[in-house]
């Protein structure tokens, strides 16, 4: 069926804040299906609360609604836009479906004569309601996990005898698991049953049919409404069941399943999909098999766009979201093109010739106390995915993309060598369980030990046991003896320059000079293009591996390289990315050919048709720097992408690259407290007493000068890591010890802390001359809560003319002092009318998009055209719209940590925000967080 | 260990080094490559291979070993294999041994380690042509291109008379209600497992068996199998095909088959730029509207113009990707016939319903 014209005004509900298990993704297939659906000259009205989105932008949708995800605001947009004949709400994740059905419920669509597309209610109810699930899929005979709950012995036994062993018990209503059982044998059952009934307060146990350590597979399908399907992507969970896909490590295709096995598998998500009801887009399907391939049990089918759909467009080219969008207005698969090779038809699978590895990424740092060990409930905040032409190699360039201070699986001299707490993290996994599967190799723990511990299918192990095999020969050489054979392995199984230079005790320039100049072993670009080069492709998506042909060409238009910000966590989020993507939009609209580097899955910015060229590797080093051998850019913009981006300026600038705006150096003041503060001094600003110390001895000696209380900040961190208040010398001792054991030779500094203060922020674009403040936003929470976890006001709700000057001036001043190219975001406090200023950051702040957002003006983008020369901050017009105020909302993921202390303080902890805009002060949302303010106090 | 080297040679002078895998010796024939991302082993035993070079797209290959229910023939009659990266560890548990050790079992000979995205790029640009792979020319091309130069040209190689059956065979229950005489031509076993699986009794006859012994077995049905080589070059089977289409008996034709019972009618067929080899081919179903993923094999077509001229032929199927005939039916006779592969091993189950209308035409014929 054609195009259904009755359809012109779709409204698309957002995901609103990120939290843990619904990050950036929606992002992605929010915006790609707004455009896919204004390219069918539909018109798009978004709703989301999340300000740092691409998909509220004005280059996304005609009418943009950052309202709060509610019926009421639903109403609202309804009532304004009469003409909204339909509703898409399964981009949105869970949030948008869950206001949908809130909607629907209340008859809201019914009213306006809006219908849902895209999406059947029934198959929701359905997918949701693990009874109905169960029901129909013994229907139409889809194996599912067997179990029943007990309320006595003798039934207890009679379930088990139906479902027979292994099996596990669960006693109902009890802490911490207790009570439960594995059961293997069936002489162990009734033991372990009595002792269930027992441990329940209510007498009651849930005994299901074991399928932990099996192997975990999804695929991610694509219907249409007359019942075409196709399976997009194939995905194996590296690590088997019993761990939360969004935990796990996970693989595609799959690896380690026959032809037989996976068409079974297909069959089931096609019938899963035809019984579950009638509906267009893409679906997600999960199963458990078996570890000897005979059975296989339907887990779970998600009748919308989700995480692994992102993952899996990214992996394999498919464009999920914008397709799905197109079959919701009532196209059929077979009248669509795949958009990355043009011509060959969007009904057909992709095959792919390269290995994804994504790896989940765990702050459990920031969560204090948390329970570390991945189970059901998923804990991570943000992903990587690593392409490779093996999967070693992808595995690699995964670890590489992490940032957890690791230049990869193994071989960089961090490895666990205790005998007794690796057999432990094996068998009870956590986020560093992959390194741990390499320090066990390398310990000498058998293989079998290995893999009964960790369950993990043994090809993976062994292609694991390999490269600790390969790191054994290279160990033996040195830089000089080292043949060029072994360097070459080496690189095509991903092991970076760092790695090797750790393995032959050089310096990574060494080998970097020795392969890449003397023995030629250069990196090549591939292209990711649905099709293992059957077809030519139309979409640079390069991946870089080493191989013999590059089909990467360079041209000879000017570029700029855009750093993306890597994987999401605690205080490098979203808004990084949204500045990304207007950063490349900027540099193309000047005229550039804009090359992205970015490994994080979830992202716009790593959408192919953003840039003009798009590398999917890690922002390491290493990978950077041969893209911009490749490519001879002009210069590379690092202001965008968070710390992650920022962080390689020094390398970039030792190796003569050209650092696009602000300049290494000002980058580097602006970090370094002591040159930092003399500039201070020098410009009259006045700043908190402080100093830096390096030890314990240092600390106690400096906090006589300060005084208490203290804020001790390492330096180099993320989102305030390490941070603390401390009232006296024995809590300042103490914390020193905790940093510099997280933190070796780290550099901390002490500022005495203005209790009580009041805290703001500026962000300004400054060329050097002139300095335009886009915005001054003031905490609602009093100095010590870290400003990403602070409710803001923007403008300031009560800062006097006199303090206002005083911000304006000194964000002036420290703006052109740091000789400011682009962007600057300046926090200061503010105690008895006096302004002090405790950091500036000349880059593009977490705040920067909301004030895009709340005053509507494209302000990454001036300031990229700034960076680039192109303009002068005079020349453009600016004409912020300024109604009344717009709160920023911290969001929390503590609901994942039950037993983290949630009390706020220097170090932040939300993972996401919501905007929220008010008339007046006298709004109530206003008036009761300001009430509470002193409560948010961390001491 | 130190792996052996091995070098494959194309018949454009084009040469790729990289690591033996399989058994040593040199081996060619016309290269191929397949986008397949599961199923190996049944590719390696599809007789429509044979004397052909297979390149497989997908990473890795031999990561689940072997299996000997997962075959479509005997014995693999490939000219040789090139991978990416190649496994000779696996872990399958219900397998039956290393892919290694299977190659060195039926002596092919194969190639790892090199890049076969590139290698597939340049057949995709220059075309299908001959190849050889070889572990006893190092550093001997003139040698390996003198190798090369004896093999035939698959263009008018007619190859079926050699993989086929030699003595005719049954296959399914005898007392099934249907009774099926299958032309092999280089027939997959799975055809015959699915047509056995709906009720088909299967009698195997040699390519070059003739209309009368075949009828004298009463079959209520006629297949056309899959099979190697030049449809143009079998002039014999399309005798045949016209003979068998003259009984008025239902007909289903696969592949090979499909571009036979074309030739029967009137229909040319011609080689392909590079073919389509893969589980992932789009085709439409034009009675139904729907659309099916199929697994496809095959370097000759027949030509749409001459279907579309056709009085006696009306086009069924095509493909999405280049419109080319994918099935055809005739018009006045139960006779049907599809350029895929719907008993798909490997591949993608949707085509499955082919084999229920085969079966239906064979009800409503008697």
């Amino acid at each position: 069926m054609p195009k259904d014209s009755s359809i012109k005004h779709v409204l698309i509900i957002g995901s609103g804040p990120i939290v843990i298990g619904q990050a950036c993704e929606f992002d992605y297939s929010g915006s790609q299906a707004a455009r896919s659906l204004r390219e069918e000259g539909i018109k798009v009205t978004l709703i989301n609360s999340n300000p740092a989105t691409i998909m509220t932008d004005p280059v996304t949708a005609d009418h943009v609604y950052l309202q709060p995800l509610e019926k009421k605001s639903i109403v609202k947009i309804l009532n304004e836009h009469p003409d909204i004949d339909a509703v898409l709400p399964t981009m949105g994740g869970q949030t948008a479906l869950n206001l949908a059905i809130d909607c629907e419920k209340a008859g809201i669509w019914k009213k306006f004569g809006v219908r849902m597309i895209g999406v059947d209610i029934d198959a929701i109810d359905t997918a949701e309601n693990r009874e109905k699930f169960k029901a129909l899929m013994e229907k139409i005979g889809v194996d599912v996990c067997k179990g029943d709950t007990a309320t006595s012995f003798l039934h207890g036994k009679e379930i088990a005898q139906e479902i027979g062993f292994p099996l596990i018990i669960r006693a109902s209503y009890t802490l911490g698991g207790a009570g439960g059982a594995f059961v293997e044998k069936a002489e162990d059952f009734e033991k372990a049953l009595m002792a269930g009934l027992q441990a329940s307060p209510v007498h009651e146990v849930l005994i299901e049919q074991s399928i932990l350590g099996w192997k975990e597979y999804e695929l991610e399908v694509m219907r249409d409404n007359i019942g075409n399907m196709i399976v997009v992507c194939s995905i194996e969970n590296f690590d088997p069941m019993g761990i939360h896909t969004g935990d796990s490590i996970t693989v595609a295709p799959a690896m380690t399943l026959p032809d037989t096995v996976y068409q079974r598998m297909r069959n089931h998500a096609i019938t899963m999909m035809n019984s579950i009801g009638n509906f267009a887009g893409g679906c997600n399907v999960q199963f458990a098999v078996s570890p000897d391939n005979q059975t296989i049990i339907g887990i779970e089918i998600n009748p919308r766009v989700s995480r692994s759909s992102a993952l899996a467009s990214k992996a394999t080219g498919y464009p999920i979201a914008k397709v799905a969008a197109k079959l919701a207005i009532g196209y059929n698969l077979d009248e669509l093109k795949n958009s990355i090779t043009g011509n060959t038809s969007a009904f057909f699978e992709p095959a792919i010739d390269y290995v994804i590895v994504k790896i989940p990424r765990w702050n459990f740092d920031k969560f204090k106390g948390s329970d570390r060990r991945l189970g059901l409930s998923m804990k991570a905040v943000g992903e990587v995915m690593g392409i490779g032409r093996n999967f070693q190699e992808a595995l690699q360039k995964a670890c590489q993309s992490l940032e957890i201070k690791r230049n990869g699986l193994g071989a960089d001299g961090r490895e666990l060598k205790d005998q007794a707490r690796l057999l432990h993290s094996l068998a009870n996994p956590s986020w560093d369980r992959l390194f741990h599967v390499y320090d066990a190799f390398k310990l000498g723990i058998s293989f079998r030990t290995i893999h009964d511990l960790t369950k993990i299918d043994k090809w993976f192990l062994r292609q694991i046991e390999e490269l600790v095999h390969i790191e054994a020969e290279i160990e033996k050489h040195t830089l000089d003896s080292i043949p060029k054979e072994l360097v070459d392995r080496a690189k095509k199984k991903g092991y970076a320059d760092r790695q090797l230079a750790h393995m032959l005790g050089c310096l990574e320039s060494e080998i970097f000079n020795k392969r890449y100049h003397d023995m030629g072993i250069r990196r090549v670009y591939k292209l990711v293009d649905t099709c293992a080069a059957e077809f030519e492709a139309q979409t640079p998506y390069y991946y870089s591996t080493f191989g013999e042909e590059n089909e990467s060409k360079t041209s000879d238009r000017k570029k700029v390289v855009v750093l993306g910000s890597g994987p999401n966590r605690v205080g490098q989020g979203i808004e990084f990315d949204y500045s990304c993507v207007h950063g490349v939009l900027a540099a193309k609209e000047c005229g550039y050919e804009t090359i992205m580097i970015n490994c994080n899955p979830e992202t716009v910015s790593t959408d192919f048709d953003i840039s003009d060229k798009l590398y999917f590797e890690p922002v390491f080093w290493e990978h950077i720097y041969e893209i911009i051998l490749q490519e001879n850019p002009i210069g590379v913009i690092v202001q965008l992408g968070g710390q992650t981006a920022l962080k390689l300026a020094e390398k970039l600038h030792k190796y003569g690259i050209k650092i696009i705006g602000t300049s290494f150096d000002a980058l580097d003041l602006a970090e370094d407290r002591g040159r930092f503060s003399t500039l201070l001094k020098e410009n009259d600003v006045p700043y908190p007493e402080f100093g830096t110390i390096h030890n314990t001895d240092e600390a106690l000696e400096l906090c006589k000068r300060i005084g208490f209380p203290l804020l001790v900040r390492p330096s180099y961190v993320l989102g305030g890591q390490g941070m603390k208040i401390v009232i006296n010398e024995q809590e300042l001792e103490e914390h020193v010890v905790n940093v510099l054991r997280d933190i070796p030779n780290n550099e901390i500094l002490l500022d005495h802390f203005l209790e009580g203060a009041i805290e703001a922020e500026a962000d300004a674009i400054c060329d050097g001359e002139n300095v335009y403040i886009i915005g001054i936003m003031q905490h609602i929470e009093p100095a010590g809560i870290h400003s990403g976890d602070s409710y803001a006001v923007l403008p300031p709700y009560n800062l006097g003319d006199y303090v206002m000057r005083q911000i304006e001036t000194y964000t002036k001043k420290i703006a052109l002092a740091l000789r400011t190219v682009g962007l600057i975001n300046i926090q200061f406090a503010i105690k008895n009318d006096r302004v002090y200023v405790i950091e500036a950051n000349p880059r593009a702040s977490r705040t920067v998009p909301f004030i895009c957002k709340a005053y509507q003006e494209p302000y990454v983008n001036y300031a990229v055209k700034v960076m680039l020369g192109e303009k002068k901050v005079t020349d453009f017009d600016f004409k912020p719209v300024k109604n009344g105020y717009a709160i920023k909302e911290p969001v929390f993921s503590f609901h994942k940590f039950p037993n983290v202390n949630k009390e706020l303080g220097p170090e932040m902890k939300s993972t996401g925000e919501a905007i929220y805009f008010i008339e007046d002060l006298m709004d109530d949302y206003f008036m009761k967080i300001y009430s509470e303010r002193n409560l948010y106090l961390s001491r | 260990m130190e792996k052996q080297k091995a070098s494959l040679l194309l018949a454009d002078g084009t040469v790729f080094h990289g690591t033996l895998i399989g058994s040593p010796g040199t081996n060619g024939g016309e290269i191929c490559f397949n986008t397949g991302m599961t199923g190996y082993q049944e590719i390696y035993t599809d007789p429509s291979y044979t004397g052909q070079i297979i390149v497989t797209t997908t990473s890795h290959i031999g990561n689940y070993g072997v299996h000997n229910d997962e075959v479509e023939s005997k014995a693999p009659t490939i000219a040789g294999i090139v991978v990416n990266s190649f496994s000779e560890v696996y872990s399958r548990l219900d397998g039956h041994g290393s892919l290694q050790n299977y190659l060195v079992e039926y002596k092919i000979t194969g190639i790892a380690d090199i890049d076969t995205r590139k290698l597939v790029r340049h057949i995709r640009s220059v075309g299908a042509m001959n190849a050889i792979i070889s572990s006893e020319y190092e550093g001997n091309l003139d040698g390996l291109k003198a190798e090369l130069a004896k093999i035939p040209d698959m263009n008018g190689l007619e190859l079926s008379s050699q993989v086929c059956t030699k003595e005719t065979f049954y296959f399914g229950d005898e007392n099934a209600p249907k009774k099926v005489a299958c032309l092999d031509f280089g027939i997959k076993l799975n055809i015959l497992r699915n047509l056995a699986s709906r009720g088909v009794y299967c009698k195997v006859f040699p390519a070059k068996t003739s209309l009368a012994e075949m009828a004298a077995w009463n079959p209520d049905g006629y297949f056309l199998s899959n099979g190697p080589g030049d449809p143009a070059a079998m002039p014999y089977a399309v005798e045949t095909t016209k003979e068998i289409l003259a009984t008025n008996k239902p007909v289903f034709g696969i592949c090979l088959g499909h571009q036979i019972l074309a030739e029967a009618c009137g229909i040319s067929t011609y080689k392909m730029h590079h073919g389509h080899r893969g589980l992932n081919h789009p085709i439409k179903n034009l009675l139904t509207g729907k659309s099916e993923i199929t697994s496809q094999n095959h370097g000759f077509v027949v030509n749409r113009e001459d279907v579309e001229k056709s009085d006696v032929v009306e086009i069924t199927h095509v493909h999405l990707n280049d419109n080319t005939v994918a099935g055809i039916r005739l018009k006045n006779k139960p006779a049907f016939s599809v350029q895929y592969h719907p008993e798909s091993s490997p591949g993608p189950h949707d085509s499955r319903y082919l084999f229920d209308d085969f079966v239906t035409l064979m009800h409503n014929n008697s």
